[in-house]
């Protein structure tokens, strides 16, 4: 489905990514692991057109997305819910998620999905006329993901869903991502919080400053000694 | 002749408050301080005035053309003046903004020559009406009625269409706008285009008003209506509308206070003051740094 060929990024001198390859096929979760400044995010802006590969390339369903701008990428059935949510701050609920669909022009079918986000997160629905600046980060995380879900995205990129909130939230953030994928859409996933990433992933790339250092299976990772020393805390 | 100042004051207000809402838009945007935009509000009134006085057009339809032209102006500014620098130095577009501004006054003052300009007589007929002790010219009504229906039509623009949506989005957060598929180039555009034509219904009301459109009109006017636009919190819509009433009613009352001759120095003391008690402004929301 998604295919990340030899992609490098630099930013000023810095090389954030060195010659990154690694693919995601329909139906799949994928994590990409790593420590804090790996280069993670940068995958997922580079995939999202916020940031300009130098060199490689980035094939979506056969067509070639490098140099698409970030709008157009979002057409193809790509969205991203951003590292920190990145809601929409002076916003109600209701505008954040109409303009997740903000590319789309089926009337229909976005009422559709509004109803189905509400139902995935019936808080949401409670507070839909509140500025989104007003919800707790747990809420935000949900709007986060309710936004991106109104793009009817095929391929959607998760930037560290987990970040800053309660365990008992992040278990539950975890098992909606596990749903969206069961109703059919793929996941690229990026987390710090490797067990839980591992936990849900089919596969997973691990990431250590710009370089893909191993990859495979997501049970096969997570039994890696390596692995488990270095991120998982043995 | 407390009422009759409050009047004039408002009628000088709105017309800032004009001026002012293109600064304020363009800023929450891209967060550049447009030093161009009064000699778009210039250009504005002498497009109207041509309109008038070479083509013989009624002034309504002159106004509407200056705002169509003024338009398009805007956007041709942003697209080869502004757009080039955007990732560069904040800095440079501010220079580049001066540059722009001294341009179109220089053009001007080529094409139009040094000497101001007044509309023909009986342009739009114009005739006082009293109310108590106080009298409303039906060109202050025109100011006012005109500057009101284009606010709200702003504000409607802004809170209730699919592109104002995406202006007030791009604003808050312009990366993440552009995850939402909205093209942020294009809402830049139109937010030029937008403030432009606000401007340009600006410089046509005001050359009717003082009678008088000449070449560095937009210099004097655009720094009052950018000090309006700080007053009211700049990035702020109702803000911009608000502290260009202020300032409006402020410069009408100094002058009847006796000082006429600060006149256009009252613009300025406010802004050093709003600067150094309250530097988001009346309604502006705290400053983010954006990345």
């Amino acid at each position: 489905m998604l295919k990340v060929e030899n992609i490098s990024v630099n930013y000023g001198a810095i090389n954030a990514l060195k010659d990154v390859s690694c693919h995601i096929e329909e139906g799949e979760i994928v994590a990409l692991i790593g420590a804090n400044g790996a280069g993670k995010t940068t995958i997922l802006n580079t995939i999202s057109s916020l940031v300009q590969a130098a060199s490689g390339r980035i094939v979506f369903n056969g067509c070639d997305i490098t140099k698409m701008p970030p709008h157009d990428v979002v057409k193809m059935g790509i969205s991203q819910v951003p590292e920190g949510r990145r809601v929409f701050p002076e916003m109600s609920v209701m505008e954040n998620l109409e303009l997740g669909a903000y590319a789309r022009s089926d009337r229909e079918g976005v009422r559709e999905d509004m109803t189905s986000v509400f139902k995935r997160f019936p808080r949401l629905e409670e507070r839909k006329k509140q500025y989104a600046k007003t919800l707790s980060g747990g809420e935000q995380q949900m709007l986060a993901m309710g936004r991106a879900l109104m793009a009817r995205p095929k391929l959607m990129l998760m930037d560290e869903p987990s970040m800053g909130l309660a365990p008992i939230l992040v278990e539950e953030i975890f098992n909606i991502i596990t749903e969206i994928n069961q109703t059919g859409t793929t996941i690229l996933l990026v987390e710090q919080n490797a067990h839980m990433a591992l936990s849900i992933a089919h596969r997973a790339y691990v990431l250590e400053t710009g370089e893909i250092v191993l990859h495979g299976d997501a049970d096969e990772l997570a039994a890696n000694p390596e692995v488990r020393k270095a991120y998982l805390g043995e | 002749m407390f009422l009759q100042q409050l009047i004039n004051g408002i009628t000088l207000g709105a017309v800032y408050g004009l001026i002012a809402l293109g600064y304020t838009m363009v800023y929450g945007i891209i967060l550049l301080i447009n030093f161009a935009h009064g000699e778009i509000f210039m250009a504005g009134a002498f497009v109207g005035l041509m309109m008038v006085t070479v083509f013989k057009m009624n002034i309504f339809l002159a106004l509407i053309l200056a705002m169509a032209f003024c338009m398009v102006l805007g956007v041709v500014v942003e697209r080869v003046a502004y757009r080039p620098l955007r990732n560069s130095s904040r800095l440079s577009a501010l220079i580049s903004a001066i540059g722009v501004s001294i341009f179109l006054s220089t053009l001007a003052l080529l094409i139009f020559g040094a000497n101001a300009q007044g509309y023909p007589a009986q342009t739009f007929p114009v005739s006082q009406i009293h109310i108590g002790p106080a009298e409303i010219s039906t060109l202050q009504l025109l100011i006012l009625g005109l500057s009101a229906v284009l606010m709200i039509g702003l504000e409607l623009i802004v809170h209730k269409t699919k592109i104002g949506k995406a202006m007030r989005a791009t604003s808050q957060d312009y990366q993440t706008a552009a995850l939402m598929g909205i093209n942020v180039n294009r809402v830049i555009s139109f937010t030029f285009g937008l403030g432009s034509s606000l401007a340009a219904a600006g410089g046509v009301l005001v050359g009717l008003y003082f009678n008088a459109v000449s070449w560095n009109m937009g210099l004097m006017a655009g720094l009052k209506a950018f000090a309006a636009a700080v007053l009211g919190g700049i990035g702020s819509i109702p803000g911009a509308m608000l502290g260009g009433l202020f300032l409006g009613i402020f410069e009408i009352m100094g002058v009847a206070a006796g000082l006429s001759s600060y006149r256009d120095a009252i613009a300025f003391a406010i802004l050093v003051l709003v600067l150094l008690i309250k530097p988001t402004g009346l309604m502006g929301r705290k400053i983010q740094k954006k990345v």
